[in-house]
C-alpha cells in the first residue's frame, strides 16, 4: 500500500521531481566547476584587508589558505548535490541552492585573490552604495504593486531623476537638485496614474511609453545641448558624511555609517515605508486596495485616490533614487546612465517578496554582484571585463529564475479597477 | 430600528427595475424577500444601502424621511449588507477585514489591532458567531467567511441587516448553523432581510415573506400558512411543477470510466485525487459538493480541458485521456460548462454564430470555401424555436440575452445533434425558474434517448432532483455514492459527506 502511495505520487509529482533532480545535477556541477576550474595551489594564501591604515580601530588581516577552502568548499557542494538528487524537494530545493551560490561566489573571491591582497570592507563598502539606486527603484516598486499598479516605469524614473538631478544641480546646487528629482519623478508617477488608473491604459505599455519617451528626451537633451553648455551638466555631488563614534566600528563603521545622504535616505526610506505598510491604518487601506479592491471600495476607501497618490509616492522615491546617479556620485548626467537599475529594482522587489525590507535584502545581494565585478576588474583575473560587467544581470537572471519560492504579488496586481 | 420603502420606482433606461415597490422592514423579525433573478431584489437593496437613489418615492427610517447620496450612507444609517460574493480581503486576518475602513488608531496613525481584535470579540461572544479574530480569512473554510461578513456589518453598527443569498455557498449543515445566527441576531432586535430564491429556506427562518416579480410587489404572507407552491406561483407567475417527473433509469453499457485519475492544480495543490467513477448510458449521475472540491477539474479532465496527472478517461470504451477536445466532440460528447461567460459562449458573436461554435467546421455548414451562413442562421433559427430562446432575431449578440436564455443557447447547441455523453456543470447557474423546468426537462429526455449523462452542481436540489446516483467530492476525492432512485437518498447523509464526514457514509 505504501509503495502503491509513492508511486502514484511520484508521477503526479513529475514536474516537481524533476526540478528537484535539476539542483542536484547543478549543485555537483557548480561542485566540479569549484574543484577544477577555481583550483588553488595548496600552499598559496587569500589576504583580506578588514580595515584601512587610518581606522580607529585597527584589525589584522584576515589570511585564507586558499587549497584547502576551495577543497571544502567543493566537498560541501558535493555533498548538497547529492543530498538534493536523493531526498531534496520542497523548500530544500531553493535552500540548497542559494547556500550553494553563496559558496561558488566565496570560492570564486578566494580563487581571484590567491597571492594578492583585496579590500573585503572597501567591497562591502561599494556594495551598499551600489545597492541604494536598485533599493530604491525597489521600494517605489512595492509602493505602487501593493496598490495594484504594475511600474515599469521606474526605469524611466530613475533616469528622469538622474537627469533632473544634474540640470538642476547645475543651476541651484545639490539640495536644489534633489528636490527637483524628487518632483519629476513624483511627475511621472501622476502620469503613469492618470494613464492607468483613470484611462485604464494596459499598464505594461504605459511603463514602456515613459522609459522610451525619458530614454529619448535625455539622450537627445545630453548630446544636443550639455555637449555645448557644460556648466549645466555640472553638479555638485553630496560627499560621504561619517556619523561619529558608529562610523569607528570596523567593517560595519564604513559600511552603514560612513556613506553619503543616499544610502541614510534609503535605508531610512525602507524602515518608514515598513511601518507605513504594515503598522498604520493608510498602510491597511492600500494594502486592501491592492489585494480585493470592491471590497476596498465598499468599505469607503477610495480606490483611485489610494492609487494615485502611492504611485506617485513610488514616482518620488524612485526620482530619489535617479539623483544618486549623479547628484551621489559622479555629477554628470550620461545617455542611459541608470542601464537597466530600474528593472533589476523591480526583480528586487520580486525576490523580496514586495517587501520594502525584502527589497533592501535584495538589492544588497544585487549590489554585492555589482561591486564584485567592479573590484575583481582591479584584481587583474584571467576573466575579460566584459564578462564580469556581467555579474548583477546573471544574479538577477539567477535570482528570478531558480530560487524565487512561491512569492505571491498582491491579488489584483495589475488589474485595472472599474467601478460599478 | 424600523425601515420603509414608500413607492419607490427606480428606472433604468427605458426598463424600469423597481416600480412603485413598498417595503416594511421590522426590528426583530426576519424578512424574506423572494425573487427571480431580475425580478429587482438586487437594485432595491443598491437604493436601501445607498448605491442608487431612488427616481421616485422615499426612505424612512423610524418613519423619518432620508436622503442617500452615496455608498456609504446606508452603513451610516444603520443599514449593512453582506453580499452574495464576500467582500473579504483573503490575505487579511478577520481582525484586520473586519476594521478596514473604521480602524481603531493610535498616534501617527498607527494601527491598533489590539483594540480591533478586542472589539471583534466583543461582538464574538454577544452573538454567538465563534470567529478566530487572528485567522487570515483565505485559511478559513465559507461559512466561517460568511460570519466575518456579518461581524463587519455588525461592526459598523447596523440594526438592519441586508443578506443577499446567503445560503448559495454553505452546505446544509453550515445553513443550519447559519439560520440559527440568523434567529440569533433576530432576538437581538436586529432587522434581518433575507434574500433568496429558494422556497425551502424562506419557509424555514423568515416571519415574513415578500414576493418580488418584475419590479413589483406581487405578494406578501405569512410563511405558516404559504406552501412552497404558492410561492413558486407568485414569484414566476404561472403554476410551476418541481419535481422533474422521470420514469426509473435503465442503465445499459459503460459509456464513461475514470481509473485512478490525480490532478494536481495550477497551485500545486492536489485538485483531483484518485477518482474512479463510471457513467453508464441511460442513467443521471449527479456529482454534489461544496464548491471548490474538484469537480471544476473533474470536468476539465473529461471534456479535455485540462490533462490528469495520472489515471484514465474512457469513453465508450476508447482511451480519451489524451484525445483533443474535438475529438471528444465529435464522439459524441456534449459539454454544458459551469460559466457560459467564460467557456460557453462569445459575447460577441451572434446568436447564430454561438449556436454553431461546435459545429461549424462540419460539411453541413462548411463548404469548400466558406461557410454556409444562410443555413447556419436558419437552422440557429430552428434551435430558438426548439429551445425557447426568447429573442427577436438570430443576429442579436448573444451577450444581449437574459441569463436565462443565453445558457438555453449553449444547451440546445451542446443537445441538438447526435450525442452520447452529456456532461452538464452547473446548468441552471443564474437561470429563472421557467427554464430550469426546461432545462432539467432536456436533460431527462438525453438520458431517456440512451445518453449518459453526468450532472455537476452546488444546489443540492438540483442533484436530488435530476440524478438516478450521486457521488459526492470532497477535497478531490469521490467519498460517498448514494443510490437515488426515486429520490430516496438521504440528503442528510449527502450533507454530512460534502463536509468531509466520510465514516458510514457510504450506502
Amino acid at each position: 500500500m505504501t509503495d502503491m502511495t509513492m508511486t502514484h505520487s511520484d508521477k503526479i509529482d513529475l514536474s516537481k521531481a524533476r526540478q528537484t533532480r535539476v539542483g542536484g545535477v547543478i549543485l555537483i556541477l557548480l561542485a566540479l566547476l569549484v574543484l577544477f576550474v577555481l583550483d588553488v595551489p595548496m600552499g598559496s594564501v587569500a589576504t583580506f584587508k578588514l580595515s584601512r591604515p587610518t581606522d580607529a580601530i585597527p584589525l589584522g588581516d584576515l589570511v585564507v589558505p586558499g587549497g584547502p577552502f576551495n577543497l571544502v568548499a567543493a566537498g560541501i557542494l558535493a555533498f548538497l548535490g547529492v543530498r538534493q538528487f536523493l531526498r531534496g524537494g520542497g523548500r530544500w530545493t531553493s535552500l540548497s541552492l542559494g547556500i550553494g551560490f553563496a559558496i561558488l561566489v566565496l570560492a570564486f573571491l578566494i580563487w581571484a585573490t590567491t597571492g594578492k591582497s583585496f579590500s573585503l570592507t572597501g567591497m562591502l563598502q561599494a556594495t551598499v552604495v551600489r545597492a541604494v539606486p536598485i533599493a530604491l527603484g525597489g521600494l517605489a516598486g512595492v509602493l505602487s504593486e501593493r496598490v495594484a499598479v504594475v511600474n515599469i516605469a521606474i526605469e524611466g524614473m530613475l533616469l528622469a531623476g538622474a537627469f533632473t538631478g544634474a540640470l538642476m544641480g547645475s543651476l541651484l546646487g545639490g539640495w536644489g537638485g534633489l528636490v527637483a528629482a524628487m518632483i519629476i519623478g513624483g511627475a511621472f508617477g501622476f502620469i503613469l496614474a492618470a494613464l492607468v488608473v483613470t484611462y485604464r491604459m494596459d499598464q505594461i505599455i504605459a511603463g514602456t511609453v515613459i522609459n522610451l519617451f525619458v530614454l529619448g528626451v535625455t539622450s537627445y537633451v545630453s548630446s544636443q545641448v550639455f555637449s555645448n553648455y557644460r556648466a549645466l551638466n555640472n553638479a555638485p555631488v553630496f560627499r560621504s558624511w561619517a556619523i561619529p563614534y558608529l562610523s569607528d566600528i570596523p567593517v560595519i563603521g564604513p559600511m552603514l555609517f560612513n556613506q553619503n545622504i543616499f544610502v541614510y535616505g534609503a535605508l531610512i526610506l525602507v524602515g518608514m515605508a515598513t511601518y507605513y505598510l504594515f503598522f498604520t491604518r493608510s498602510g491597511l487601506r492600500a494594502r486592501a486596495v491592492g489585494e480585493h479592491p470592491r471590497a476596498a471600495d465598499t468599505l469607503g476607501i477610495d480606490v483611485y485616490r489610494t492609487r494615485y497618490v502611492h504611485v506617485i509616492m513610488a514616482g518620488m522615491v524612485a526620482g530619489f533614487g535617479g539623483a544618486w546617479f549623479t547628484l551621489g556620485s559622479v555629477g554628470r548626467f550620461d545617455e542611459n546612465m541608470t542601464g537597466g537599475r530600474g528593472f533589476i529594482g523591480l526583480a528586487a522587489m520580486i525576490f523580496g517578496r514586495w517587501h520594502p525590507v525584502g527589497a533592501l535584502a535584495a538589492a544588497l545581494v544585487f549590489g554585492f554582484a555589482d561591486s564584485l565585478q567592479q573590484k575583481m576588474a582591479l584584481l587583474n583575473t584571467p576573466i575579460p571585463s566584459e564578462f564580469l560587467a556581467m555579474a548583477p544581470y546573471i544574479a538577477t537572471i539567477v535570482v528570478v529564475a531558480g530560487l524565487i519560492g512561491k512569492a505571491r504579488a498582491p491579488a489584483a496586481d495589475g488589474k485595472p479597477y472599474v467601478k460599478e | 430600528m424600523d425601515v420603509e420603502l414608500r413607492g419607490v420606482t427606480k428606472r433604468f433606461g427605458p426598463v424600469v427595475a423597481n416600480d412603485k415597490v413598498n417595503l416594511v422592514i421590522r426590528g426583530g423579525e426576519v424578512l424574506g424577500l423572494l425573487g427571480e433573478n431580475g425580478a429587482g431584489k438586487s437594485t432595491m437593496m443598491n437604493i436601501l444601502s445607498g448605491l442608487y437613489s431612488p427616481d421616485e418615492g422615499e426612505i424612512l427610517i423610524d418613519g423619518k424621511p432620508v436622503q442617500f447620496e452615496g455608498p456609504g450612507d446606508g452603513i451610516a444609517a444603520g443599514i449593512g449588507m453582506v453580499h452574495q460574493h464576500f467582500m473579504l480581503v483573503p490575505v487579511f486576518t478577520v481582525a484586520e477585514n473586519v476594521v478596514l475602513g473604521v480602524e481603531p488608531t493610535g498616534k501617527f496613525d498607527y494601527l491598533d489591532l489590539k483594540r480591533a481584535r478586542a472589539q471583534v470579540r466583543a461582538i464574538n461572544d454577544q452573538y454567538g458567531l465563534e470567529v478566530p479574530p487572528d485567522e487570515l480569512i483565505e485559511d478559513l473554510p465559507v461559512g466561517i467567511q460568511q460570519r466575518v461578513e456579518i461581524l463587519k456589518v455588525l461592526f459598523r453598527k447596523a440594526d438592519v441587516l441586508i443578506l443577499d443569498e446567503p445560503t448559495a455557498v454553505l452546505t446544509p449543515q453550515e445553513v443550519q448553523d447559519f439560520f440559527g445566527i440568523v434567529r440569533a441576531l433576530r432576538d437581538a432586535g436586529k432587522a434581518i432581510v433575507f434574500i433568496t430564491h429558494k422556497l425551502h429556506e424562506i419557509l424555514e427562518v423568515a416571519d415574513r415573506i415578500n414576493v418580488l416579480r418584475q419590479g413589483r410587489i406581487v405578494g406578501e404572507g405569512d410563511p405558516k400558512q404559504l406552501n412552497e407552491e404558492q410561492l413558486a406561483e407568485m414569484m414566476v407567475g404561472r403554476p410551476v411543477t418541481f419535481a422533474v417527473s422521470k420514469s426509473p433509469a435503465q442503465p445499459g453499457e459503460d459509456r464513461l470510466t475514470l481509473t485512478g485519475v490525480s490532478m494536481i492544480s495550477d497551485r500545486g495543490e492536489t485538485a483531483l485525487d484518485n477518482v474512479t467513477m463510471t457513467v453508464r448510458s441511460g442513467e443521471v449521475v449527479g456529482i454534489a459538493g461544496v464548491q471548490g472540491n474538484g469537480q471544476t477539474e473533474l470536468v476539465e479532465v473529461i471534456t479535455g480541458l485540462t490533462r490528469p496527472g495520472r489515471g484514465k478517461v474512457k469513453f465508450d470504451g476508447q482511451d480519451i485521456t489524451r484525445a483533443s477536445v474535438r475529438a471528444r466532440h465529435m464522439a459524441g460528447m456534449a459539454h454544458i460548462p459551469e460559466d457560459r461567460h467564460k467557456s460557453g459562449m462569445v459575447d460577441n458573436f451572434t446568436i447564430a454564430e454561438n449556436m454553431v461554435l461546435n459545429s461549424y467546421y462540419d460539411s453541413e455548414f462548411s463548404g469548400p470555401l466558406s461557410i454556409d451562413w444562410p443555413k447556419v442562421h436558419e437552422t440557429a433559427a430552428r434551435y430558438c424555436v426548439e429551445f425557447d430562446v426568447r429573442t427577436p432575431s438570430v443576429f442579436l449578440r448573444g451577450g444581449s440575452l437574459s441569463g436565462g436564455n443565453q445558457q438555453k443557447m449553449v444547451v440546445a447547441r451542446e443537445l441538438e445533434r447526435q450525442t452520447r455523453l452529456v456532461i452538464a456543470s452547473q446548468p441552471t447557474r443564474g437561470v429563472d425558474v421557467g427554464a430550469i423546468e426546461y432545462i432539467h426537462e432536456r436533460l431527462i429526455r438525453a438520458r431517456d434517448e440512451g445518453d449518459g449523462v453526468l450532472i455537476v452542481s452546488s444546489e443540492l436540489d438540483e442533484i436530488m432532483g435530476l440524478s438516478d446516483r450521486i457521488l459526492v467530492m470532497f477535497e478531490g476525492r469521490i467519498v460517498a455514492e448514494f443510490d437515488n432512485t426515486g429520490g430516496k437518498a438521504d440528503r442528510n447523509a449527502i450533507g454530512l459527506a460534502m463536509a468531509g464526514a466520510t465514516t458510514g457514509a457510504m450506502a
